[in-house]
């Protein structure tokens, strides 16, 4: 049931303003077995995410002379969401898994490991709006645990309109009944965007104002991103510049 | 922890200026700065800055002694796991028998271990192990074990100092492959103490002063192996 | 494919002759245990579960539906087990494999023949509305002894589970008449008090969280499953990852608060004497009651 405002008195539904992200927590290399691996709550979403390789591409015929291939896989635990999902991939989670296997491939030094694969598994056990993102978001600091030599560490947050205000971050039933959703991926050094999608409806002054908000607090996640990282090699009191 | 780190850096991370320092392995330079490209330890030798992993596969390097496992025995050749991205091939040429085309199972077979060395590696990654080296075999008896590579040279220490320590207090036989293979055989409390000085190792490579730290675990423990 | 070195059965041999393990534990030691419940909110129960290294998560689903035409009284239950490629370098993404049907089938074993969910009481309207409960076993890292991490893992995630009242009935798909049928069946309290609730319609229209009872799963006492590998004439409990491979056998054993016996399994291609059954047994019933203990410890039993 839609509620009747989602912004009462500048607060949102869970409170916070328009600029305030979900509570965000990340921890990495909690996989005993892959070569690297992070846990993520972001909101009420808890992802995992694990990285092998490089290795040998399997089938043959999927392998590339010149560079690695990346293979993201997002899927969904049968009991993440509300009604329970039949367990394989649908045509969305195929559709997820292909805009972060490129996002993602474009940072990664694929030119070092020709024929090989780097294969991503991102699996949700929690889902309340924004698990692209947070999947996306896992994902790298997966494959900076796994070691994987990377041009930079890519992260993930949205956007979106709700009774006519830009805010970031969209919470469950902002997404439901807001009036427009953009996730997008940075590669937050240099700036560039990795993956970006939209829905719903936004003047292009919205737009402008949304993307700098997301890459915004794509910032404030890239920093949990590197802490993380840190933290498991128990030097969080280094200097990042 | 009052021990001093060494400095630990992430990908993306900016290092210093090109024109000062010159990019070593495991960075790389775009518009005049040098960056980490993997995580890993910071390094600098002379103006060198270079970056190694913390984490990964094995790179391996022509001349490398490594402890390969047959994947599979083929008409002419095998194929064998030496824990990089992809399997190594040693041809029947590369090893020290007379193998008649179609016989290679008779010699080593899938599940036999190897102490190898690193033939070629080409452009395309592909890569060669030979057994015509002095001490190179099919390996029997002990057991292997397995670490991140980039903690061999540490577990191998100053001109093999560490290893040696490992040695004479667990009297046991190791080979540490530069692929983050060990092989260790001996009374089976002395490969207790190889595992519990490892793990020592692998639990604080980021740290200096850790050859005194394991010699001490070694000789406090070493009263138990006769 | 990862190739176990040969050496390494030749190994965990040789220690077996001097009474050891690779990892220093007795032959029937199992691992530390770690039982953590609703770990999931969008689940009706969860569960992870860790045996040494090896992650297991639990979660159940519950929704209305038919029952089976050949068991119109009973509720449904239904066990799914995936081996996804997070777990380890040899799953693979696609349909469920053989070791996964297996390993699904087993854990449905374990709590269906034991009669763990009460399911006669899952039944709304005889043939035509029952409870279905979704057992989903997600491996999150696999590192030996895969079948009680599950077993586990699933009843753990059973114990806790609340079933999911007041959704259905704000869907729809449960109306006050339905509780009182179902009522009238089972005779649990807490159905009377949700449906003769004086504000129950106002409740269910807005959404009221919190407001009635939960009612957690009709269950009995859970049986706690065991297993154990033989590697040459070596029967080791809680196989860790290199003893899950090399091992020439598997056996597992459910036992229940009674010491008998509900369910077993024998695994692989090696085999088993009665003597060395008869072990297992004896060794499933010692470890069993410790993890039941634990088990209930967690859940505030």
């Amino acid at each position: 049931m839609k509620p009747e405002k989602l912004i009462v008195d500048g607060r949102r539904l869970d409170g916070r303003g328009p600029n305030d992200l979900r509570k965000i927590k990340i921890e990495a290399g909690v996989l005993h077995r892959a070569d690297g691996s992070c846990y993520l709550e972001w909101g009420g979403n808890k992802v995992f995410a694990a990285v092998y390789g490089p290795r040998e591409a399997v089938p043959r015929h999927t392998q590339n002379p010149l560079r690695a291939i990346v293979k993201a896989r997002y899927n969904m635990a049968a009991f993440s969401v509300e009604d329970r999902k039949r367990p394989g991939p649908d045509r969305r989670s195929v559709e997820i898994s292909k805009v972060i296997s490129e996002a993602l491939e474009r940072v990664i030094l694929t030119e070092q490991f020709p024929r090989a694969s780097v294969d991503v598994c991102i699996e949700v056990l929690d889902a309340e709006a924004g698990t692209r993102c947070a999947g996306l978001t896992a994902a790298a600091v997966a494959l900076v645990d796994a070691g994987i030599p990377m041009r930079d560490i890519p992260v993930a947050c949205a956007a979106g309109k709700i009774d006519g205000q830009v805010v970031v971050d969209l919470g469950k039933e902002e997404d439901n009944y807001g009036q427009a959703d953009l996730p997008i991926a940075i590669a937050p050094r240099t700036g560039e965007v990795l993956l970006m999608q939209m829905d719903g409806h936004l003047t292009v002054e919205e737009f402008n104002k949304a993307f700098d908000m997301a890459v915004e607090s794509c910032g404030k996640v890239s920093e949990i991103q590197k802490k993380a990282i840190l933290q498991r090699y128990h030097a969080v009191d280094e200097v990042i510049e | 922890m009052e021990q001093k780190m060494r400095r630990v850096v992430i990908p993306s991370q900016c290092l210093g200026d090109a024109g000062p320092f010159k990019a070593g392995r495991g960075t790389f330079t775009e518009a005049g700065k040098i960056y980490s490209e993997h995580l890993g330890i910071l390094n600098q030798e002379g103006d060198v800055l270079q970056v190694i992993p913390l984490k990964g596969r094995y790179n391996p390097i022509p001349g490398d002694f490594v402890i390969g496992i047959v994947l599979e025995a083929m008409q002419s050749s095998w194929l064998i796991d030496i824990n990089a991205p992809y399997p190594a091939v040693l041809h029947v040429n590369e090893a020290p028998w007379e193998v008649e085309f179609g016989d290679t199972a008779r010699y080593l077979n899938t599940g036999d271990s190897v102490l190898a060395k690193v033939l070629s590696v080409d452009e395309s990654k592909k890569l060669q192990v030979t057994l015509n080296d002095r001490n190179l075999y099919k390996i029997k008896g002990g057991n292997i074990l397995e670490v991140d590579p980039s903690i061999v040279p540490r577990i191998i220490g100053k001109k093999g100092s560490m290893i040696a320590n490992i040695k004479k207090y667990s009297r046991c036989r190791i080979f540490v492959g530069q692929n983050g293979r060990i092989w260790i055989d001996g009374p089976v409390d002395g490969i207790d103490l190889v595992l519990l000085a490892i793990n020592k190792i692998e639990s604080e490579a980021i740290s200096y002063g850790l050859t005194d730290r394991v010699e001490e675990l070694l000789k406090q423990h070493a009263k138990d192996v006769r | 494919m990862t190739v176990i070195p040969l050496l390494k059965k030749e190994y965990v041999t040789k220690l077996g002759e001097e009474g050891k393990r690779v990892d220093g534990r007795a032959f029937d030691e199992f691992r530390q245990i770690t039982i953590e419940t609703n770990c999931v909110n969008k689940a009706e129960g969860s569960a992870l579960v860790k045996i040494g290294n090896t992650q297991v998560i639990v979660g159940i689903k519950m929704d209305l539906g038919e029952p089976f035409p050949d068991t119109p009284d009973c509720g449904v239950l239904s066990t799914a087990a995936e081996l996804i490629p997070l777990a380890s370098p040899d799953f693979e993404a696609g349909p469920p494999q053989r070791d996964a049907i297996e390993l699904a089938r087993v854990v449905d074993r374990g709590v269906r023949e034991s009669e763990v969910v009460d399911i006669h009481k899952l039944v709304i309207t005889p043939g035509e509305k029952v409870w279905i409960v979704f057992i989903d076993i997600h491996i999150l890292d696999y590192d030996g002894n895969l079948f009680d991490a599950a077993s586990l893992g699933a009843l753990a995630a059973l114990l806790t589970t609340k079933m999911p009242i007041l959704r259905m009935m704000e869907s729809g798909a449960l109306v006050k008449k339905d509780l009182e049928a179902w009522y009238n069946r089972t005779h649990i309290e807490e159905i009377r008090e949700i449906y003769s609730h004086p504000d129950i319609d106002e409740i269910v229209a807005k959404k009221k969280k919190g407001t009635v009872k939960n009612i957690r799963l009709p269950m009995t006492e859970p049986p706690i499953s065991c297993t154990a590998v033989k590697i040459s004439n070596f029967v080791f409990f809680d196989p860790s990852l290199d003893e899950d491979e090399l091992a020439d056998a598997r056996l597992t054993v459910a036992t229940d608060a009674n010491g008998d016996i509900r369910a077993m399994q024998k695994g692989l291609a090696g085999s088993f004497s009665k003597e060395e059954i008869q072990n297992v047994i004896q060794g499933a019933l010692e470890n069993g009651r410790k993890i039941r203990e634990q088990l209930f410890t967690k859940i505030g039993k």
